[in-house]
């Protein structure tokens, strides 16, 4: 989306930003007024925005392999099918999010570039692995569940190009949760068996889709400013609790329980859960949680063994405009 | 009841059905284990839509196959409840994605037969099959240009993608003929005017495959031996791997509704 | 080793004869075949599109936001080129 030779980023550069831009920005932020690639920007504003929807685009691309993982094994051919589409979708929307950070000056290769040398996060849930079936349902049901909490209120983010992805994001991945949701209610109609399964998935993704919504209010280091600037519009905690209270009525539904014994519901109607375990949040955001490095050597791997395709495509358009070139002059 | 294998009364026209269902859905089967480590993401999308094509295609054969027995079996069971010795597949699509090259190689001899077997197949006086053949033609006809412009790309690109496209077409090359071949049964069909004979395509095939390895800067092999045994379940080791993967779920569970 | 930038393609789709082409997205391609192979395999997976343009997005020039009031704003003023400036009795219908 737009051109990246007009992403000069020199006016970033400059010590000191202009107090008067400034407030006029955030007067157009305040206005509700989007954004746009071009437009005068604080370079906290640029920064910010490039490492979350880098962040986001790399989340796309590194959940393709959990998910991935049940590509060859899914069950029927209609769940097959569905599955490869919604994976397949995923690597759509990491696209679209590059496209968006790359408005912000930074190419799609720097970025993908960082995310490979692990400067750059991507979300802690594709840190943990998909063991049985019923683990791609209850992706589908939460993990997407999740993001879709995530991802709405982003279609209002200011910055205009982000925005539009997310309106877009948002309007394919209606059908993740849905094929999830079905994946479990079938696997709930069926046997101990399949029930168990259900029951075992929903066990082991449950507090690390929690966790997916980031640090509680009091500790995290970002959300001031991303409010004031209308990239976040909702809390952390805010967004878990608004994700908890859609999630447990589903999970009576199925038949499941949720293996938090002590959660209750308020008098507002609202489900409290009991405390998370941050300690375990930090461990897999630090690098060590049960995928972390199978992931980034899988995307390490389809990079290195890509790069002589990639250099053979570059090749042969060097050679062709070379080509075209030679016969405009004759 | 636990089920092994599925018994198919194999019928010329249900085995008809059956050889390219199984052609589709090992062919798609192999380019969905791409998804999420091609070598760009424009390319994890565009293999994932091919992939997608074939499944689907493989999906509305096997249901032809299974209404042509009327029996109780149906597109799972013909896909995950038969073993290695029944599949009927062609032993170029079960051959392993290997890297980039082989499986653009791979892709691109199959749709360049495909292409031309589904718009002759439209003319089939078994309305399902012709409109199978309608849509399978669409897809096949882009599948083609795809592989097509790789192949140019790889082939005139740089030192090393150039030999390992040729190497790719070197080691597939002896795969490709067991496409063309048609036993009695497919040529009753074929009298009939249900199904058409491949081997009046092997020679517009021959024309768009050299053309586009000329443009390349590839060449054939000169060798004409072929593999065969694919179509009667004689395989490459390869595929009961592929077999034991993709019917891991309905093996390991047997009977269930997923 | 840092990888070679791809360049970047702009995309325009049509999604029903009548309408213009509207900008959908970008995307990476080494070339323009490339391009609108990668356009229509990425954008149009739900059947959004009968047509498809792919522009390098270098080729595109853009207007500068900070010529806005110059270049806009005097348009704003110019209300008589808009059929609600002008009165036409209820009496005589629609015009």
């Amino acid at each position: 989306m737009y051109t990246q030779a007009l992403n000069v980023a020199e006016a970033d550069d400059r010590g000191l930003e202009d107090a008067a831009r400034a407030a006029q920005f955030q007067a157009r932020i305040d206005a509700e007024e989007r954004i746009e690639p071009n437009d005068w920007m604080p370079g906290a504003y640029r920064k910010t925005l490039t490492r979350q929807i880098s962040q986001h685009a790399h989340s796309e691309i590194v959940g393709m392999l959990p998910e991935g993982n049940w590509i060859t094994r899914a069950p029927t051919l209609r769940r097959k099918a569905a599955l490869l589409a919604k994976v397949q979708d995923e690597c759509g929307h990491g696209l679209y999010l590059y496209a968006a950070a790359e408005t912000l000056g930074t190419s799609r290769e720097e970025l993908v570039d960082a995310m490979l040398a692990g400067k750059a996060k991507y979300s802690s849930i594709f840190n943990y692995p998909t063991l049985t079936w019923a683990d791609i349902g209850t992706i589908g049901w939460l993990v997407d569940g999740a993001a879709i909490m995530n991802q709405i209120p982003l279609c209002r983010c200011s910055y205009g190009p982000y925005a539009r992805a997310m309106i877009r994001v948002c309007k394919e991945e209606s059908f993740h949760q849905r094929q999830g949701y079905e994946i479990m209610l079938t696997l709930c109609r069926g046997s101990d068996e399949q029930k168990a399964m259900a029951q075992d998935a929903l066990n082991r993704w449950w507090w690390p889709v929690l966790m997916m919504f980031g640090p509680p209010d009091a500790t995290s280091q970002h959300s001031d400013t991303s409010a004031k600037w209308k990239i976040k519009r909702f809390s952390n905690d805010e967004l878990r609790q608004k994700f908890v209270d859609a999630t447990v009525p589903q999970a009576q539904y199925l038949g499941l329980t949720i293996p938090d014994p002590d959660m209750i519901q308020d008098a507002d109607g609202h489900w409290r859960h009991s405390e998370i375990d941050w300690t375990e949040f930090k461990q897999v955001l630090a690098g060590n949680g049960p995928c972390n490095r199978d992931r980034l050597a899988a995307r390490r791997k389809a990079h290195e063994e890509g790069a002589w395709v990639r250099q053979a495509a570059a090749a042969y358009a060097a050679k062709r405009a070379q080509r075209q070139t030679a016969q405009a002059a004759e | 009841m636990p089920v092994a294998n599925i018994q198919v009364s194999e019928t010329p026209l249900v085995l008809y059905a059956l050889r390219r269902a199984d052609d589709a859905l090992i062919l798609g089967h192999r380019l969905s284990e791409w998804c999420g480590h091609a070598p760009m993401l424009e390319e994890d999308m565009a293999l994932s839509n091919i992939a997608l094509d074939l499944i689907g295609q493989a999906r509305e054969l096997y249901s032809y196959a299974a209404k042509a027995e009327g029996k109780e079996n149906d597109e799972d069971k013909l896909a995950y409840l038969r073993d290695v010795r029944q599949y009927r597949n062609l032993l170029l699509v079960e051959q392993p994605n290997g890297d980039f090259a082989q499986t653009l190689v791979r892709q691109f001899f199959y749709s360049a037969f495909a292409d031309l077997y589904w718009r002759a197949m439209m003319t089939s006086r078994d309305t399902t099959l012709a409109a199978i053949a309608a849509k399978s033609e669409k897809e096949s006809a882009y599948h083609l240009r795809h592989a097509s412009e790789w192949i140019i790309r790889l082939g005139d690109g740089t030192d090393e993608s150039h030999a390992r496209a040729q190497a790719a077409i070197d080691q597939l090359w002896a795969f490709t003929g067991e496409m063309f071949d048609v036993d009695e049964g497919e040529r009753a069909l074929i009298h009939a005017g249900i199904a058409i004979d491949p081997g009046t395509l092997r020679g517009p095939w021959l024309q768009t495959v050299s053309d586009i390895v000329g443009q390349a800067t590839l060449v054939l092999p000169q060798n004409d031996w072929m593999q065969q045994g694919g179509r009667l379940g004689r395989h490459s080791e390869h595929l009961g791997h592929l077999l034991s993967e993709l019917q891991s779920m309905q093996r390991t569970f047997p009977g269930l509704t997923w | 080793m840092t990888t070679p930038n791809t360049p970047l393609w702009e995309v325009f789709i049509r999604s029903r004869n009548g309408l213009a082409h509207k900008h959908v997205g970008s995307l990476h391609a080494s070339d323009v075949t490339m391009a609108l192979q990668a356009a229509r395999d990425i954008y149009t997976r739900r059947g959004e599109g009968l047509s498809i343009w792919v522009v390098p997005s270098t080729a595109i020039t853009a207007s500068d936001p900070a010529d806005k009031g110059m270049m806009f704003e005097p348009a704003e003023s110019k209300i008589y080129r808009h059929p609600t400036f002008y009165e036409v009795p209820e009496e005589v219908g629609h015009m």
